[in-house]
């Protein structure tokens, strides 16, 4: 038999119809390799017990016929997603032993549809991150490493531990979530496909709020028809969360194959940054050639605003971040330190649970919402806001499918290596993705090429609101055409 | 715009995080580089532009006003770190 591990979601899903092997099988071989894969750090906690007695339920209903559309499928969780009687942190001390008497809707439609947790994965602490450095946990390490060299890398962020996990073969697929990058940046320092749905796709009830007007949950996965697989279970309307939009769930995995013949793709100038390595920009020039080659029309676009989407995006998401996060005040749930009286308690409480980032980024958030500074930084950077969506509305509206960027800026990068002395390189990751979350757009990160030394680096299709099929059947023609990138095992 | 060190010390207050006066002045730096950066926002002509307030237009949606979940308080307090009966525990606030 084939190692179970390296079978994409649709292969195993064949597999287990064809009964060649069970979900115990499956996920057996994967809590294996987790536990063989524990120097990566990916998953934070490991649910064995629970994992198998999924499997078995499961495998009941697949031999009675009533497996779902991930029937048997081992995933990996990232620990932003509350999950009902297992504990979840989102990576920071603060919330501590937390144990949810709930499931995000998420998670409870990859359950409903029949898969099977394996854990919860590492990440940012509260998401805010692009190296996974800023866990509770500790770092995350990129199964991946520059050629003739022992240097970790990290996988990025905030999605670190998803992407690490899937890239190392340790779960089929993964949840991740998605603020600023946190899908596609990971996922393109990984080799791995990562898409940030529309804002509205996914419903975030149960999911540790970070900033909510951006945040949108996603899948992490090896392939894009296995991307889509997941997509379309975790995707849909849920009552529970406002911002989730009632339309119905389209059958995306048809998407994967489908023709991009006549579709107009848009190289948005603004994208052609001053010092960008010449690789990406090779990696770039390839990708709108493998569109071409499969019948799209290239054209020139302009994203006038693009280069002050990083900066609104350091008003908007801390000053939501400084509000979702208040309800950390050491009363209800989480870490407490003890305090001379109330206030003395949260603000005790508060600096002893918060990670520095965080601290950092709730401060900047109370300062730009705070009396006298609100309309300088908070309306000024919504109205930029308005601006940035409006140059994604204005090329649409000349008739462009969806836009072809890089993904990243730059191949991954060493544990320690940035951001220790100025918090902006570190922020710089997400110049290229960061738009999407502004917008409210989907977003899908690709596997596309490897840099000099051997890292992977990934492309990044921009889509019109709610149009992730086309995204899909975009991505699907890179994949053919760049082919699959596996890293070596050396852990 | 940056800030001084008594700001900081507001802005930590009013965030109800405690800062020691060893971290003062390098969260000053911090945040000063961050403010640095977000400065370059003012050069955006801005003038009758609405500011964003929902990504995707959505109508906001409404709920007949009725108790549709509740006597659950077990669950509610099970992850308090201090609790007494059904109640969360606080220090003293009233004098």
């Amino acid at each position: 038999m084939t190692d179970l591990t390296s079978l994409t979601i649709a292969e195993a899903r064949d597999g287990l119809a064809s009964k060649s092997f069970t979900s115990l099988e499956l996920t057996d071989a994967h809590l294996a390799a987790m536990e063989a894969a524990r120097s990566l750090n990916a998953f934070i906690l490991e649910t064995p017990d629970k994992a198998r007695a999924m499997a078995r339920a499961v495998d009941e209903k697949i031999a009675k016929g009533e497996g779902g559309p991930l029937a048997g499928i081992p995933l990996g969780i990232k620990d932003l997603f509350a999950t009902r009687d297992v504990r979840t942190t989102a990576c920071s001390k603060i919330l501590g032993n937390f144990v949810p008497p709930y499931e995000s809707t998420v998670t409870s439609q990859l359950w409903r549809d029949g898969a099977v947790m394996l854990g919860k994965l590492n990440n940012d602490e509260f998401a805010m991150g692009s190296s996974n450095e800023t866990s509770c946990f500790g770092p995350v390490v990129n199964p991946w490493r520059r050629e003739g060299s022992n240097t970790a890398l990290v996988p990025g962020g905030s999605s670190g531990g998803s992407a690490s996990a899937v890239a190392a073969l340790l779960c089929m697929g993964a949840t991740a979530t998605d603020t600023g990058g946190s899908i596609r940046q990971p996922a393109a320092f990984t080799a791995t496909v990562g898409v940030k749905p529309t804002y509205g796709r996914c419903s975030r009830w149960g999911i540790v709020a970070f900033a909510s007007s951006l945040d949108q949950a996603g899948p992490i996965a090896r392939s894009n028809r296995d991307a889509a697989i997941l997509l379309r279970s975790m995707a849909g309307h849920d009552p529970k969360d406002t911002t989730s939009v009632d339309i119905a769930v389209p059958d995306y995995e048809a998407a994967i194959g489908k023709s991009v013949k006549g579709m107009k793709i848009g190289i948005p100038k603004e994208y052609r940054l001053d010092g960008m390595p010449a690789e990406i920009e090779k990696l770039w020039s390839e990708g709108a050639a493998w569109l071409k080659a499969a019948g799209a029309e290239l054209v020139e676009v302009s994203l006038p605003h693009t280069k002050y989407a990083l900066p609104a995006y350091y008003i908007v998401a801390p000053a939501e971040a400084s509000s979702n996060l208040a309800r950390y005040d050491g009363v209800r749930y989480g870490l407490r330190e003890p305090g001379r009286n109330i206030i003395d308690m949260y603000e005790k409480t508060r600096a002893s649970g918060f990670g520095a980032e965080v601290r950092r980024r709730v401060m900047i958030g109370t300062y730009v919402l705070s009396a006298g500074y609100y309309d300088a930084y908070y309306l000024r950077a919504q109205k930029v806001r308005t601006l940035i969506k409006k140059d994604f509305e204005d090329c649409f509206a000349k008739g462009v499918t969806a836009i072809l960027t890089p993904a990243t800026p730059s191949a991954a990068f060493g544990v320690g290596e940035k951001g220790g002395a100025d918090p902006i390189e570190m922020y710089l990751n997400d110049i290229f993705t960061v738009t999407v979350n502004m917008a409210g757009l989907p977003g899908i990160a690709v596997p596309a090429g490897k840099d000099a030394q051997g890292l992977p680096l990934g492309l990044q299709l921009i889509g019109r609101p709610f149009d992730e099929e086309t995204l899909f059947s975009l991505g699907e023609v890179i994949e053919q055409a760049a082919g699959h990138f596996t890293a070596p095992k050396w852990w | 715009m940056s800030v001084d060190a008594t700001t900081v010390r507001r802005i930590a207050h009013l965030a109800r995080i405690a800062v020691t006066d060893a971290e003062v002045p390098h969260l000053q730096g911090e945040l000063n580089a961050m403010l640095a950066f977000v400065e370059q926002l003012s050069e955006v002509n801005i003038d009758g532009v609405e500011p964003m307030t929902s990504v995707t237009p959505m109508e906001m949606k409404k709920r007949a006003d009725v108790v549709n979940d509740g006597d659950i308080a077990d669950d509610i307090m099970r992850n308090a770190p201090a609790t007494e009966n059904h109640f969360f525990l606080v220090p003293k606030v009233v004098e």
